[in-house]
C-alpha cells in the first residue's frame, strides 16, 4: 500500500487537527459530498489533500438527522415501531428487533415459540439482503457496474420471499411487541428452502468475477488497516471488529431470541483491511444461509403473537432497560426510558454505522483519494443510521 | 482556376467524415448500452423505437437542447475551446484511415505518424477542460489526464513501431497490403505481444475502463467534465467514442488486416474487424473494477514499457538476422 | 526459484483471473435477461398478492357500497402518522312537527323509535403519502374493516391525489365488482395488464 511519504508534517493528536478557515498553503480542501456518488447519501467529508494524498479529513454527520430518538419520546410504544423500520432502510429487522426486545425486556414479555423462529428467520434473510446490497455497492464504488445487478438478482427473489412475512420491500416494521405482525406460510417456507441451494450455487460466481480478480485485490488488500486495538478505541462492532480478528457478536456474545439454539459459526479474517471485512461479510452469507436451514426445521407451529398482546395505549412498568442484537452492520441496540406513561420517557438508538464511521478518519489518512473510497465503502454505511 | 482535384476530395471526405463520426457515436453508445444491458441481464434501452434503437439520437437532441452552463469563475476561452479542441483532432484522425483502396480519405505516407501526433492532442483538451472550469474535482481529473496518457504513449508507440520496422512503412494502405487475406497471414501472429502492448495502451489513452481514472465516477463525480452540461459535454462524449473508433481502425489496419479478409475483401472486413475489437473494449468495461493511479502507471511503467522495448529490440534483431 | 514464481509465474496466474472474470459476463451475456418488460408484461399476481400497499375498507356482507366500519375512531386515533379523517354520520333531520308528535307520544308513556344516527363514517379519507404502512390501524379495527390492498401500480403526479376518499374506491370496486361499466375509462395501466396477460397466456 502506498501511503504519503511525508505524513510527519501533519503534526499534532488525530483529534485536534481541525480545520481551519481559509486557504492554506501547498495543500487542496476539497469537500467531498453531501452529494458524491461514494458517500451512498449524504455524508460530507472534507479532505485536506496533497496530490491525491489525504493529509486528513473529517466527515461531517447531520444532513439527513430525523430526530427518530426525539419522535420516540412523543410516540406510544406500538407507534413507534414504525420509525424503526426507517432508521437502516438496508437492514431495518434487527432495529425492529432492538426496539421490540427492548420493551419485551422491560415488561417481561415472553414471545411464543412460532414468532422467535419468524423474528430468526427474516432477520437472517434481511442479513442476506443487506450484505447484497453492500456487495454490489462496494464493487461499484471500485469501478465495476456490473456485479451490482447479479446481486440484485438475488436479492430481488429475497425480498419477493420476505414479501410474505412483513409485507414491504425496504422498510420492514412487521414486529409487534410479544411477537410478529405476519405469519409465514408453506409456501415461503417452500420458496425459502429453493432459495439456499441456488443462493449457494451462485456463491462461486461472486468469487470467480470479483474476490478473486486481481484488480479487485490489489484495490482492497492491505488497504485501511485498522488493528483490534483502534476497533476497540471507537467502539467499532459488526463485520469491522470481526475483520480485525476478534469474533465479537452478539448473537454468541449475549444470546437474545433463540439464537442459542443453532449451530453456527462466526467468521473472522485476521488481517485488518477492507479485504478482510470483505470476506467477512461473504463468509456471513454462508453462516446465515445455515441458521435459515435450521430454522426451517424446526419451526414450530402456534401463535405469532402473544395473548393479550399489547394495545396502542398500553402502559409499561416504570424502569430503565437496554437490549442489543446483532444488526448486518454491527451492535445495533436500544436503550429505553419509561416513566410509566404510554410513550417512553427517552429512546436512545445506538447505530453502529456511527462507531464504525468514526474509524475512517484515522484509517484514510495517508492513503489515496482511491483508497479513502475503498475504505468507506468497507465499513457498510447507511447514512440514515449514522444520523439517525 | 483549377481547383486541384486533391483538395475536392478532402473536403468532400471530410463532410463524409464529420457524418462517419457522428454516425459512428450513435451506433456506438447505442451498442454500449445494449451490450452493458446484457452483460446484466437487462434488455438495456428498448422503449425509443424498436429495441430502443433511436434513443442515442433522442438523448443527443436531449443534450443539445440543455442550457450551457459555465461555472463562475471559469475561464471563458480554456472552457469553450476544450471541447471544441477535442473533436478537432478526431475529424483529422478519420481521415487518413484507409477503409479499403478506394475508401481512402486522404492517402499519407506517414499516414500513422500523423495519427499518432493527432491522437497526442487530445490530452490537452483534457487538461484545458479540467484547468479551465475553475473545479477541484475537474482538476484531479485533468491531473490524472495528463500523466495516464503522456504515460501510455509511449509503449502505444513503441508497440506501433515493431509494426513499421517488420513492414518498413508508415504508409497505412501499404501495411495492409503487406498482409494477407486470411488470419494467418495477419499481423497478429507474428506480433502477439505487440498486439496485447497496443490493446492495453489504447485502453490507457482513450481513458476507458479499467483505466477511466480521470473520469472515474466513484472518485471524481466527473473527473475533467465535472463542470460542463448540453453539448460542451457532448463533445467530449462524441470525441471519446470517436477516439476508440479511431484507435480500434488502426488496430485492424496494423494487426488485423484492414479490409482484407477470407473470400471478399472489402470495407465490411474492415468494419466488422473494428466493431469486434470496440466489443472487447466494452466487454472489458463491464467487467472489471478500476485500478488504482499508482497501479496504473506502475503497470504502465515496469510492464509494458519493459515489454515494448523488449518486443521492438527482438523485432529489430530478427529483421537484421532474417532479411 | 522464488523469484521466477513471483515476478512470472504469479503475473500469469493474476492475469488468468481476468479472463475467469470475461467469461462469467460473457455468459451472462449469452443468457436471457430477467428484466419483466413492463407494461408490455407484468409480474405474476403472487408477487403483488402478499404486498401490502395503501389501506383500504373492507364492504360489509350485506352492501358492497357499504364499509363494515362502524366509525369507532379507533384507526383515527392510534395511526402514528394522523392519515385517517373519520366523519361520522350525523341523526337525519326530524321536522318540528315530528319532534312534537314523539314528544306527545313520550308523554303518554308509549315507547318512541328515534331515528339514530347510522353506524357507517359519512367520510374515510386517507392520506397515502403520511401512512407509514405499520398496521396498527388494521390491527386495532375492532370490527376488521381495514385491509392492505395489493395495488402496486399506483402512480402519483401531484401530493394531493394522494389523499384518497376511501368510500369512493370502495363504491368504485363494488361497480366493478358488479360488472358495471365503470365511471372511467380503463386507464392504461388495465390495458397494459390486459395485454401484458394476453401476451405472456400466448407465450405460454
Ligand atoms: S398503516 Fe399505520 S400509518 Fe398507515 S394509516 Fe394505518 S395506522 Fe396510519
Ligand atoms: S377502527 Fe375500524 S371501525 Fe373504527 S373507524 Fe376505523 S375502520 Fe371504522
Amino acid at each position: 500500500m502506498t501511503r504519503y511519504p511525508n505524513m510527519e508534517q501533519v503534526t499534532g493528536d488525530f483529534y485536534t487537527q481541525n480545520f481551519e478557515k481559509g486557504a492554506r498553503e501547498g495543500s487542496l480542501i476539497l469537500n467531498m459530498g453531501p452529494q458524491h456518488p461514494s458517500t451512498h447519501g449524504v455524508l460530507r467529508i472534507i479532505l485536506e489533500l496533497d496530490g491525491e494524498y489525504i493529509l486528513r479529513c473529517d466527515p461531517v454527520l447531520g444532513y439527513l438527522h430525523r430526530m427518530h430518538e426525539k419522535m420516540g419520546e412523543s410516540k406510544t410504544y406500538r407507534g413507534f415501531i414504525p420509525n424503526m423500520g426507517r432508521v437502516d432502510y438496508g437492514c431495518p429487522l434487527p432495529w425492529n428487533w432492538a426496539f421490540v426486545g427492548a420493551v419485551e425486556k422491560l415488561a417481561g414479555i415472553e414471545v411464543p415459540e412460532r414468532a422467535e423462529y419468524i423474528r430468526v428467520i427474516t432477520t437472517e434473510m434481511n442479513r442476506i439482503t443487506s450484505h447484497l446490497l453492500w456487495w454490489g455497492a462496494y464493487i461499484l464504488d471500485l469501478g465495476a457496474f456490473t456485479p451490482i445487478m447479479y446481486a440484485f438478482d438475488e436479492r430481488e427473489w429475497l425480498l419477493d420471499l420476505l414479501q410474505t412475512p412483513t409485507g414491504s420491500r425496504l422498510t420492514y416494521s412487521s414486529f409487534r411487541v410479544g411477537g410478529v405482525g405476519h405469519d409465514i406460510d408453506d409456501k415461503f417456507i417452500e420458496g425459502l428452502k429453493a432459495f439456499i441451494p441456488y443462493f449457494r450455487s451462485r456463491l462461486p460466481m461472486y468469487k470467480d468475477l470479483v474476490t478473486d480478480n486481481i484488480i479487485l485485490r490489489k484495490r482492497v488488500e492491505d488497504i485501511g488497516p485498522m488493528p483490534l486495538d483502534m476497533c476497540r478505541r471507537y467502539g467499532a462492532t459488526g463485520p469491522v471488529i470481526r475483520g480485525s480478528g476478534l469474533a465479537y457478536d452478539i448473537r454468541r456474545a449475549e444470546p437474545y431470541g433463540i439464537y442459542d439454539r443453532f449451530d453456527f459459526e462466526i467468521p473472522t479474517q485476521d488481517t485488518c483491511c477492507c479485504m478482510g471485512r470483505y470476506k467477512v461479510r461473504l463468509a456471513e452469507f454462508e453462516q446465515s444461509l445455515r441458521i435459515l436451514e435450521q430454522a426451517v426445521d424446526q419451526i414450530p407451529d402456534g401463535p405469532i403473537i402473544m395473548d393479550k398482546a399489547p394495545k396502542p395505549s398500553w402502559k409499561p412498568p416504570k424502569g430503565e432497560v437496554y437490549f442489543a442484537v446483532e444488526g448486518a452492520r454491527g451492535k445495533t441496540s436500544v436503550y429505553l426510558v419509561s416513566d410509566g406513561t404510554k410513550s417512553p420517557y427517552r429512546v436512545k438508538l445506538r447505530a453502529p454505522g456511527f462507531s464504525n464511521l468514526s474509524l475512517f478518519a484515522e484509517a484514510a489518512q495517508g492513503t489515496l483519494l482511491a483508497d479513502a473510497v475503498a475504505i468507506l465503502g468497507s465499513l457498510d454505511l447507511i447514512i440514515p443510521e449514522i444520523d439517525r | 482556376m483549377k481547383i486541384p482535384i486533391e483538395l475536392i476530395r478532402i473536403v468532400v471526405a471530410l463532410v463524409a467524415v464529420m457524418a462517419w463520426v457522428g454516425l459512428n457515436a450513435l451506433l456506438l453508445v447505442y451498442c454500449e448500452r445494449k451490450y452493458a444491458g446484457h452483460i446484466q441481464r437487462r434488455p438495456g434501452p428498448f422503449e425509443v423505437g424498436p429495441h430502443g434503437i433511436i434513443q442515442p439520437l433522442i438523448d443527443g437532441l436531449k443534450l443539445m437542447a440543455k442550457q450551457l452552463l459555465m461555472p463562475d469563475g471559469a475561464d471563458a476561452i480554456l472552457f469553450w475551446l476544450a471541447p471544441i479542441l477535442s473533436m478537432i483532432p478526431v475529424l483529422l484522425l478519420f481521415l487518413c484511415i484507409p477503409y479499403s483502396p478506394l475508401l481512402t480519405g486522404w492517402e499519407v505516407n506517414l499516414g500513422l505518424l500523423l495519427i499518432l501526433a493527432f491522437a497526442g492532442l487530445n490530452v490537452l483538451a483534457l487538461l484545458l477542460a479540467g484547468w479551465g472550469s475553475n473545479n477541484k474535482w475537474g482538476l484531479l481529473g485533468a491531473a490524472r489526464a495528463v500523466s495516464q496518457s503522456v504515460a501510455y504513449e509511449i509503449p502505444l508507440l513503441l508497440a506501433v513501431l515493431a509494426i513499421a520496422f517488420q513492414t518498413g512503412t508508415l504508409n497505412l494502405t501499404e501495411i495492409v497490403n503487406g498482409q494477407g487475406s486470411w488470419p494467418w497471414q495477419w499481423n497478429i501472429i507474428v506480433q502477439p505481444l505487440a498486439f496485447l502492448i497496443y490493446f492495453t495502451s489504447i485502453l490507457g489513452e482513450t481513458n476507458r475502463a479499467p483505466f477511466d481514472l480521470p473520469e472515474a465516477e466513484s472518485e471524481l463525480t466527473a473527473g475533467f467534465h465535472t463542470e460542463y452540461s448540453s453539448m460542451g459535454f457532448g463533445l467530449f462524449f462524441m470525441a471519446e467514442y470517436a477516439n476508440m473508433v479511431v484507435v480500434c481502425s488502426v488496430a485492424t489496419v496494423l494487426f488485423l488486416g484492414g479490409w482484407k479478409g477470407p473470400f471478399f475483401d472489402g470495407w465490411w472486413w474492415f468494419l466488422a474487424k473494428t466493431y469486434v475489437l470496440l466489443f472487447v473494449m466494452i466487454w472489458l468495461r463491464w467487467t472489471y473494477p478500476r485500478v488504482r493511479f499508482d497501479q496504473l502507471l506502475n503497470i504502465n511503467w515496469k510492464w509494458l514499457l519493459p515489454l515494448a522495448v523488449a518486443n521492438l529490440l527482438g523485432t529489430a534483431f530478427l529483421m537484421k538476422v532474417f532479411a | 526459484m522464488n523469484a521466477i514464481r513471483k515476478n512470472v509465474i504469479q503475473p500469469i496466474i493474476d492475469l488468468w483471473s481476468l479472463i475467469v472474470g470475461l467469461k462469467v459476463t460473457g455468459k451472462y451475456f449469452c443468457q436471457r435477461h430477467v428484466t419483466v418488460h413492463y407494461p408490455r408484461k407484468i409480474i405474476p399476481a403472487e408477487l403483488t398478492d402478499t404486498f401490502a400497499g395503501h389501506i383500504e375498507l373492507i364492504p360489509s356482507a350485506k352492501d358492497p357500497t357499504i364499509p363494515k366500519c362502524i366509525s369507532c375512531m379507533m384507526c383515527a386515533t392510534n395511526c402514528p402518522s394522523n392519515c385517517i379523517k373519520v366523519l361520522k354520520q350525523k341523526a337525519p333531520k326530524v321536522s318540528p312537527e315530528q319532534e312534537k308528535e314523539w314528544a306527545e307520544a313520550e308523554a303518554r308513556g308509549e315507547k318512541v323509535k328515534r331515528p339514530k344516527a347510522p353506524k357507517n363514517p359519512a367520510k374515510f379519507s386517507y392520506d397515502y403519502s403520511l401512512c407509514s404502512l405499520c398496521g396498527t390501524c388494521i390491527e386495532n379495527c375492532p370490527v376488521s374493516s381495514l385491509r392492505f390492498s395489493h395495488d402496486i401500480y399506483i402512480v402519483a403526479t401531484d401530493r394531493k391525489e394522494l389523499t384518497m376518499d376511501l368510500l369512493a374506491r370502495l363504491a368504485r370496486q363494488a361497480e366493478a365488482q358488479a360488472g358495471k361499466p365503470a365511471d372511467r375509462a380503463p386507464g392504461v395501466l388495465e390495458q397494459a395488464a390486459e395485454a401484458g396477460q394476453e401476451a405472456s397466456a400466448k407465450e405460454a
